[in-house]
């Protein structure tokens, strides 16, 4: 579920408060948005993917909070490597050759 | 706060009330669909999503194959004849033959928008997947771009209707702004999806079957709700549900010893049996490391989850879950009565996974790949036709009356707890040995206090503003639930994702589709599905 905005990364331009399906943020005049309802996340990750400064992690399970902090996330430049990998950062994915492709085609 | 509708009159009001020829509830790939074809017809169209048009659902966080398949006779019936003993011989070929067609133009047409299909080497475009976060953006920006007005943020509540009971529009709130929000409409598409009962599956807690209450609260029939077993392979407290990937894997107990006929295809029952009781792990050492490239490449969300719990999951065992997705990935839903996805109810109309599916897939589903086709077809068509009936409606003096019940309208004894009303929904269907290993005997256990649930609330006092969208989806979900489960149990035989343990047998006397729908009353009847031999697939 939801667990970081970075500080030193948000703008506060509140994109994830309009695109979270399950409206788990809410918005703070001049401020950064809290999370104020992370029970109904439900860690659909398109938060993350919508976020233009890279500044949301969400963490991978529904179940229970990590307590990961926004340095650790960092340190392991873990900011916005969802939305490398979908490609929403430019380059982030290079398509295999298309008889690679085809592993997944006759299984 | 009291909710704002309850007044005495039966006369709606509400903050934002706006006029349409169409609205459409949800904002999905069936809904998106429906608004740009309704929008295409001339019509006015307002398009209502509870979450936000665009990351809502079960398609925007994933990515989902389509059935795409170019218009060669031989390659057509192929296509088609691989589904027919899969469903259980309940898909009508004459859908099929449709949804083919109109998945072919809709994909083509969603290249001409600029969708960006990578092409496979040789310049021909890979028409066949569709990436959930590029796909839903795009059909946003084409809904706005149609002239659609989206309230994002806005679930609808109840459905209007005038004096000779036909649908005339939606009320709901604003949650964001602690309001409520009206659209009195000459027609009315349901495009709200499935029902997966907030198990957490990837993006589906938003898919609690209200589209299916609101309908049903006008009279509107289902079919096809026993099938509604679908379980979705995950890691172990994740929500990534993409089961395909697990055919590379080996199952195996804590111990490490190999769960013996335990598959992700053909073998997910096992993995269900064992899950009951102890802990089942996975690893995906079928695949090599050309494989591992193309599966990254093809679903990055898939590994999302195992990169940041920090499993390699070619090299490492992993504990793995069954996630309820219900109708999602079943097949059942609204009950569809022509070729324009018209429901029961005069100008209301059901498409995406909100509709059933047994035309175009009969009592199973193998993935996303069929919903996908028939979300943008069933859309293309209910938005069709309903912009051209909101059209003829127009400017005609119409008495709107409210058409909710059980949460909305008030009654007599205390508001519904809306959490404990979820939960004991849950307690119900998301067991394995309750829903996805049936039987007589526990189907009839579990609806008698579904029942007896429905008997406790149906006199509750309105939902306050604030816990309403939370009310109601406790009251679709049981609503849900009960349909099911009295279809389930009406089922004497075992077809496509309906396993009976007391009937584990195909019955073919049984090839029929199954209706139902009531709320006080659930009933159950039989449609007749098109004859075996009046089949031409081989042509």
């Amino acid at each position: 579920m939801i667990e970081v905005i970075s500080e030193d990364r948000c703008t506060g331009c509140n994109i994830c408060v309009n695109v979270c399906p399950t409206n788990v943020f809410d918005p703070v005049p001049g401020g950064i948005p809290t999370i104020t309802r992370q029970d109904d996340c439900q860690t659909c990750f398109m938060c993350e993917v919508y976020c233009p400064e890279d500044a949301l992690y969400v963490a991978p399970l529904t179940t229970a909070v990590t307590g990961v902090t926004s340095a650790e996330l960092e340190a392991k430049d873990i900011f916005g490597s969802y939305r490398k990998s979908i490609g929403w950062i430019r380059g982030g994915r290079p398509r295999p050759t298309p008889e690679i492709m085809k592993r997944l085609d006759h299984h | 706060m009291a909710f704002p509708y309850t007044v005495a009159t039966n006369v709606p009001t509400a903050s934002l009330e706006l006029d349409a020829d169409v609205l459409v509830i949800g904002g999905g790939p069936a809904g998106t669909w429906a608004a740009i074809a309704a929008a295409s017809k001339g019509a006015r169209v307002v398009l209502v999503d509870k979450g936000f048009c665009g990351s809502s659902g079960a398609t925007a966080p994933s990515g989902t194959g389509v059935w795409y398949v170019p218009p060669d006779p031989a390659r057509r019936a192929k296509a088609m004849n691989s589904r027919w003993d899969l469903g259980g011989r309940l898909a009508d070929p004459a859908w099929m033959r449709r949804v083919l067609d109109r998945t072919y133009d809709n994909v083509n047409q969603l290249a001409q928008w600029g969708y960006p299909f990578s092409d496979d080497g040789e310049g021909r475009s890979i028409r066949t997947s569709l990436d959930g976060p590029d796909y839903m953006r795009l059909m946003r920006k084409r809904t706005k771009s149609a002239g659609v007005k989206i309230l994002d943020h806005s679930p609808a509540l109840e459905l209007l209707r005038d004096e000779s009971g036909a649908v005339a529009g939606a009320a709901g709130i604003r949650r964001q702004r602690g309001d409520s929000w009206l659209v009195r409409a000459g027609a009315v598409v349901i495009a709200t999806g499935g029902c997966a009962f907030l198990s957490k599956a990837l993006g589906c807690n938003v898919l609690t079957g209200d589209g299916l209450l609101l309908a049903a609260e006008l009279g509107a029939e289902l079919s096809g709700m026993e099938f509604s077993t679908a379980y979705a392979m995950a890691l172990e407290g994740g929500s990534v549900t993409k089961t395909r990937f697990y055919d590379w894997a080996t199952f195996t107990f804590e111990d490490g010893s190999p769960i013996p006929g335990a598959a992700s295809k053909g073998g997910r029952s096992v993995i269900a049996r064992v899950l009951q009781s102890q802990r089942v792990f996975a690893q995906l050492d079928k695949a090599d490391a050309e494989t591992e490239q193309a599966m990254r490449y093809a679903q990055p969300n898939f590994f999302l989850p195992l990169d940041r719990v920090g499993i390699d999951p070619f090299k490492q065992r992993f504990p793995v879950t069954l996630l309820l997705e219900g109708t999602v990935r079943g097949t059942g839903g609204l009950r569809i009565v022509d070729h324009s996805c018209a429901t029961t109810v005069a100008g209301l109309y059901a498409a995406g996974d909100a509709a059933t599916r047994e035309l175009v897939c009969g009592a199973f589903t193998g993935g996303g790949s069929h919903n996908a086709a028939w979300a943008m077809s069933s859309g293309f068509w209910a938005g069709s036709a309903a912009g051209d009936h909101g059209r003829h409606l127009h400017g005609r003096a119409r008495k709107f009356a409210r058409a909710g019940g059980v949460g909305i309208v008030d009654g007599s004894s205390r508001a519904i707890d809306a959490a404990v009303l979820t939960r004991t929904v849950q307690d119900e269907v998301w067991p394995y040995d309750r829903n996805y290993l049936r039987s007589g005997e526990r189907l009839t256990d579990s609806l008698g206090r579904l029942d007896g649930l429905w008997s406790g609330i149906r006199t509750a006092q309105s939902a306050t503003i604030d816990e309403a969208q939370r009310t109601r989806e406790g009251v679709a979900m049981l609503a849900t639930a009960r349909w099911m489960y009295r279809s389930a149990l009406s089922r004497k035989e075992s077809r496509g994702m309906h396993k009976r343990e007391d009937f584990p047998q195909k019955d073919d006397s049984q090839l029929h589709y199954t209706t139902t729908g009531g709320l006080d009353e659930v009933w159950i009847g039989h449609e007749r599905a098109p004859s075996p031999e009046l089949e031409v697939l081989a042509a």
